[in-house]
């Protein structure tokens, strides 16, 4: 669709915004007859800048481990071809982590895209929708001979994801200032993410609690649930596990059969 | 008979809410001052968020706002609508903006004369536009839209700029007033905007405002800027939001407040961000010069109305 006539100003002046081998488009100029380069470079260096600082703020973590000149080079060329596409920065950076995962400069840090996808599901759970968590008296109320087809309604804010590395322990180290202890990467770890009553915490689950909490989060009875995990890990605690989940915060309710 | 031109509305839509919060001095919320803020109880004061950074489903941030709301007026400012830009409005982020303003009952709501999003992109800036009669029928269009969907009038707020567009056939002042007069919506003043505008475009602060129409003014802004050089070695202000208001900005800001009576004052602090005490008593600064001008404000508002 093109413009009405009169409005062509945002196409000629949006182009060189992010692009630094485009010149300063012709349509602007400085006062009197001054030149308009150094003038366009004022809101090229915002719209960059500021959007590689919003990145840093969602992948804080990330850019402790890489160190800040790192990071924002890197954040400088994702910026550049993928500009976010909602007026809503907590939005921004969902291909990130993929982006972390291609990034030739970050091969030597196979964990660095995992730590990112926690990190951006961490933000996920932090907006996430207000829901009161399932309280754990709810199961309890639960006769035995039912327990196999609970089915569980997952928190809004309630994420799993699963990785090779120890990215939950790395995770965890980096999010703040704190001295990081040596780590061995190679462990895989799989996280949790809720947003409790307050908060929003990052749990390291056990062997198979990632495969049982993915499918009770996808309304698969507790039963099946139980089993998948079971095969996964032998040594699964389905008792410590379903309590854990609820503590966490990962379910609002509970019902007994097919939700639907 | 030509139907081409808009009628010009006969008078501003009245606010929902008869509550004006007066002469008063706010600062900018930031989450990180929150504890602080409880702390010292209620106080005398607005503040302003960024409308943004509430259009998040909920969580904390909606926790914060609604802490902060229950004791003071709140100010809510968009930043993203790209009210400037050539291209309809986002649908989508009109009805959040919408929804925020009847959550939260802001005592004031104002947006930019600019533009962020282009195509696809969001740039995270406010961008420049060309004053002419298609630029300014396409603003006003949407300032119609935006006043129709929050039900009251908006206050825009002039920009900060670096470059002129060739294309411009109006003076900044007279596209502002030209959008008032159309639109019925309110006029949020950034003094410290002004005196960026001015030092950048070569025109004196004073000049500018004597030509802004004063009586729209329903909230001013004030910030710090900073210094930089353009292509010829001559000084370059910066709309930077990092610092304290400079001394030149306070005395403009006195000048307004006598011709305009006292009216909301914003100190907008957005980056390298102060303890909350330096930023109170930056609010602290506004309020004593507000406080010498209260008497004046009701024939002000007499004025706007």
């Amino acid at each position: 669709m093109l413009p009405e006539s009169g409005l062509s100003f945002a196409a000629s002046f949006a182009p060189a915004l992010l692009d630094p081998a485009r010149s300063t488009p012709d349509v602007v100029t400085g006062p009197s007859g001054k030149a308009a380069n150094r003038r366009y470079d004022v809101y090229r260096n915002n719209v960059t800048v500021s959007l590689i600082d919003a990145l840093a703020a969602i992948y804080p973590a990330v850019q402790r481990i890489t160190g800040t000149d790192f990071f924002r080079a890197m954040a400088r060329f994702h910026v550049r071809s993928d500009p976010p596409t909602s007026p809503l920065l907590f939005e921004y950076g969902r291909d990130f982590p993929e982006f972390i995962a291609q990034y030739e400069h970050a091969r030597t840090m196979p964990w660095l895209a995992d730590v990112a996808r926690i990190e951006r599901a961490w933000l996920d759970a932090y907006h996430a929708t207000d829901a009161v968590p399932l309280s754990p008296a709810r199961l309890s109320a639960v006769t035995a001979g039912r327990l196999a087809d609970l089915v569980f309604i997952p928190h809004p804010a309630a994420r799993c994801l699963r990785s090779d590395y120890a990215a939950v322990t790395i995770f965890a180290a980096n999010r703040d200032d704190a001295p990081v202890m040596r780590i061995d990467a190679s462990t895989p770890e799989d996280a949790l993410i809720t947003r409790g009553e307050f908060d929003v915490t990052v749990r390291r689950l056990p062997p198979g609690g990632a495969v049982f909490a993915d499918h009770l989060m996808s309304g698969r009875p507790l039963g099946e649930a139980a089993a998948a995990a079971l095969e996964a890990a032998s040594e699964f605690d389905i008792a410590a596990s379903i309590a854990g989940l609820i503590e966490a915060g990962a379910f609002t309710s509970l019902c007994c059969g097919d939700p639907s | 008979m030509s139907t081409v031109f808009k009628p010009v509305r006969p008078a501003a839509m009245p606010l929902r809410f008869a509550t004006p919060i007066g002469g008063v001095a706010g600062t900018s919320f930031k989450p990180e001052h929150l504890p602080a803020i409880l702390e010292g109880g209620p106080r005398r004061g607005f503040f302003e968020v960024h409308a943004e950074n509430y259009m998040g489903a909920g969580g904390p941030p909606h926790r914060a706002l609604e802490t902060i709301r229950r004791d003071h007026p709140l100010s809510l400012h968009g930043v993203c609508m790209s009210i400037g830009g050539p291209r309809p409005l986002d649908k989508a982020h009109l009805a959040r903006f919408r929804s925020l303003v009847a959550r939260y009952q802001p005592a004031l709501v104002s947006e930019h004369l600019a533009w962020s999003t282009h195509e696809t992109s969001f740039f995270n800036d406010l961008l420049p536009l060309p004053y002419t009669e298609a630029t300014l029928a396409c603003v006003c269009d949407h300032i119609d839209q935006v006043q129709e969907a929050i039900r009251r009038p908006l206050l825009l707020e002039n920009p900060s700029t670096y470059v002129a567009f060739r294309e411009s056939s109006m003076r900044e002042t007279d596209f502002i007033r030209a959008i008032a007069e159309r639109t019925g919506c309110g006029l949020l003043l950034d003094v410290n905007n002004v005196f960026v505008s001015a030092t950048n475009q070569g025109y004196a602060a004073l000049d500018y405002l004597a030509d802004f129409p004063l009586s729209r003014v329903g909230e001013i802004h004030l910030a710090g800027h900073a210094e930089q050089a353009d292509d010829e070695g001559d000084l370059l202000l910066i709309d930077s939001h990092d610092g304290p208001v400079a001394d030149a900005v306070w005395k403009l800001y006195e000048i307004v407040v006598r011709r305009r009576g006292a009216v909301p004052t914003l100190i907008e602090w957005d980056s390298k961000i102060p303890d909350w005490p330096v930023l109170q008593a930056e609010a602290a600064a506004a309020q004593a010069i507000l406080d010498r001008h209260q008497s004046t404000a009701m024939a002000g508002d007499r004025h706007a109305a």
